[in-house]
């Protein structure tokens, strides 16, 4: 299976985690927003993203389409299967990253199932990224027992990587999630898919906790995440907030303004 | 190491785990448990005896001379899964997840189903055992099989019909999977059949091996040798894992495997996931998969809902690099005519996946010759498939239809 990593070096932090030890020292954290490539289309999913920027969401997390994604909701998947219907491309996800990295300054991380990319070659498609100006990548059907190749290539690239970690998972893998991860380790708050919920679970805040004794450094919170209430609350414990059904529900129903007034608004619970 | 020993979770550069860290836990669980379960006395007891009190096995072998007469004079032997309770090979699977639920202390199910045969074994089981039962379908397959949806409701079954992507198999597992991620602190997951994340390859395997154990020992009574070729239809791969694993080290024997063609592998409607695929990664495992230049999923296409579906079974792909196995397509126009062939020469009506293997074992006959012996896996049967085939062979009179 997987080999060790070479050792990352003191001072080889991403710009993720150095954004994330930035915002700790001030006592706050990060907000992370999602948004798929090509939705509606890729023009205005890149000015929805440089968008999202502008009124204070700190790193974009960009979700290339794939036709069968397993951890998303209905929101997302509506979204994403519009994006494909559209006529979506892999290589269109090197243009986004682009596209928003020459207008912003915000981080980049692609958030990709992971076929697509063993598709297009896992080294290949790293390299690809940092030519982009992407600052890494969030695998969300790839786990650390299978992820040998992404070591490599993700070290090779200096791109952040950042896998999940689940309320069940036991404190063993919670260690190896850990020490595999770059940036942050993406804590999911709740069993479940991606999608709007009322409250995100007390389980959210034991996981932080239980990642943090298993030795992670940073840890951000996704799944539910609808309300600046509920990014205040998740800044309290963790590194960072993950939102993204609300903001590709504000994209859909009231375009490119709508999202950016939403964006602004969960801004508001960092403070 | 003999083949027959693989365990997974690889299978060469096959299988493996490509799952969300939320399903790990619940698939440690399962494998630990089932493990523990393949060599408990009493476990293997209680499942026996469903097996001879429930399920009706040892199923038995039906030799076929006037069917064989088209297929070059080659003698052909039907292993008759289709004589299953539930009508195919499904149970022997369901049976034994079932009752690791019960070990594990899980009090739902739920499962994917493309025909239907595993969705009613599921739905069976879960009335046999008192647990909550909920089946994802494909709506365009709830549509093709709406008496076997009628069939898991009438069980007690919830049964969803799944609007997303190409509404068939494939999107069907995405929302159990979904399903499963939510609610998998009381809710196991009743996989159909060799395909998906580690234990389920090995494990479904474990459970349908127990087809060519029973068809080995009664060939060899029958014949006084093993036979030449086993043919199986192969959609996910289970009833042929189910039927080739005991004769994986009997090198003499070929072991066939019949993909669904759909209007012909020259087309773009097919599900011939080996024989036009290549690898990549799929329901939580690598296998061969039908996907374009950027590794999205293509879909597929067949008249036979159980064999519409995009990927296969690792164990399949490991078994076809090897060149163990053999993987051939057979349009829905062969398999139809089989379909017919057996009907009208054997009085006995196969399910539509189950005749893709009839067709290949026809043409297997002719290139073999008269002194072959070939054992087909007959999967299923094809009450399920009446409304299809009567609309293929135009078989309802116009006035005849009620209103």
């Amino acid at each position: 299976m997987s080999e060790p990593s070479a050792i990352v070096p003191e001072g080889a932090r991403g710009a993720v985690a150095r954004l994330i030890d930035e915002r700790r020292a001030q006592g706050s954290g990060i907000l992370v927003g999602y948004l798929p490539i090509g939705f509606p289309d890729l023009a205005t999913s890149i000015d929805a993203a440089v968008a999202l920027a502008e009124n204070g969401v700190d790193v974009i997390e960009l979700g290339p389409p794939y036709s069968d994604p397993v951890m998303d909701g209905p929101v997302i998947q509506a979204a994403t299967q519009q994006a494909l219907a559209n006529g979506f491309k892999l290589r269109h996800t090197f243009e986004a990253v682009r596209g928003i990295t020459e207008r912003c300054d915000a981080p980049v991380l692609v958030m990709s199932y992971w076929n697509p990319v063993q598709q297009y070659g896992v080294e290949r498609y790293a390299a690809a990224l940092e030519d982009a100006g992407a600052a890494g990548m969030i695998t969300p059907d790839l786990i650390p027992d299978e992820a040998g190749d992404w070591f490599e290539a993700s070290d090779r690239h200096g791109l952040e990587r950042v896998f999940l970690a689940a309320p069940s998972s036991s404190e063993a893998r919670l260690a190896t999630v850990a020490e595999r991860s770059r940036g942050f380790v993406y804590a999911v708050s709740t069993m479940g898919i991606t999608g709007a919920r009322a409250d995100v679970d007390a389980a959210a805040r034991g996981l932080v906790g239980r990642l943090r004794d298993a030795g992670a450094e940073r840890a951000c919170v996704g799944i539910g995440v609808s309300t600046a209430e509920q990014v205040r609350e998740i800044l309290g414990y963790a590194d960072g907030a993950i939102v993204g059904s609300a903001l590709v529900k504000a994209l859909a129903d009231g375009g490119v303004d709508a999202l950016g007034r939403l964006a602004a608004e969960l801004a508001a619970g960092k403070a | 190491m003999a083949l027959r020993d693989e365990t997974g979770p690889y299978f060469g550069a096959y299988g493996g785990r490509w799952v969300p860290e939320s399903l790990v836990a619940a698939l440690d669980e399962l494998t630990t448990v089932w493990e523990h379960a393949k060599t408990d006395p009493a476990f293997l007891d209680e499942l026996d005896e469903l097996h001879r009190s429930y399920t009706g096995r040892p199923s038995i072998i039906t030799e076929v001379p006037r069917f064989a007469e088209h297929a070059g004079g080659a003698r052909i032997i039907l292993k008759r899964e289709d004589l299953n309770h539930t009508g195919s090979h499904k149970i022997n699977n369901v049976l034994g997840q079932a009752l690791l639920t019960k070990r594990i202390g899980k009090r739902r199910v739920i499962a994917e189903t493309g025909a239907g045969q595993h969705g009613v074994a599921t739905a069976t089981a879960a009335a046999l055992f008192g647990l909550e039962c909920t089946i994802y379908m494909g709506e365009v397959d709830t549509e093709r099989q709406a008496l076997n949806v009628a069939r898991m409701r009438l069980l007690g079954a919830e049964v969803v019909a799944v609007t997303s992507g190409s509404r068939t198999l494939k999107d069907a597992i995405n929302d159990a999977m979904r399903d499963w991620v939510t609610n998998v602190e009381h809710t196991n997951y009743i996989f159909g059949t060799v395909a998906g994340p580690h234990p389920f390859p090995a494990m479904v395997r474990d459970l349908q091996k127990i087809i060519g154990e029973e068809a080995r020992e009664q060939v060899l009574s029958l014949t006084g040798r093993l036979p030449d070729a086993i043919a199986a239809c192969v959609g996910g791969g289970s009833n042929a894992m189910g039927i080739f694993h005991a004769f994986l080290d009997d090198e003499d024997v070929r072991l066939l495997g019949f993909e669904a063609a759909g209007d012909g592998i020259e087309t773009l409607r097919h599900a011939a996931t080996i024989g036009k695929g290549r690898p990549g990664v799929l329901h939580g495992a690598r296998s061969y998969l039908l996907q374009d230049e950027d590794g999205q999923t293509v879909e597929s296409h067949s008249i036979s809902a159980g064999l519409d579906y995009p990927g296969v079974g690792p164990e399949h792909a490991w078994l076809a690099d090897l060149g163990r196995a053999e993987y051939r397509p057979v349009t829905d126009t062969a398999a139809m005519e089989a379909l017919r062939l057996l009907s009208r020469t054997e009085g006995i009506i196969p399910a539509i996946e189950s005749s893709h293997a009839l067709a290949g074992a026809l043409e297997l006959g002719r290139e073999l010759g008269p002194e072959a012996i070939i054992l087909v896996n007959l999967s299923g049967r094809g009450d399920k498939d009446m409304t299809t085939a009567a609309r293929w062979f135009d078989l309802i009179d116009e006035g005849a239809e009620q209103s």
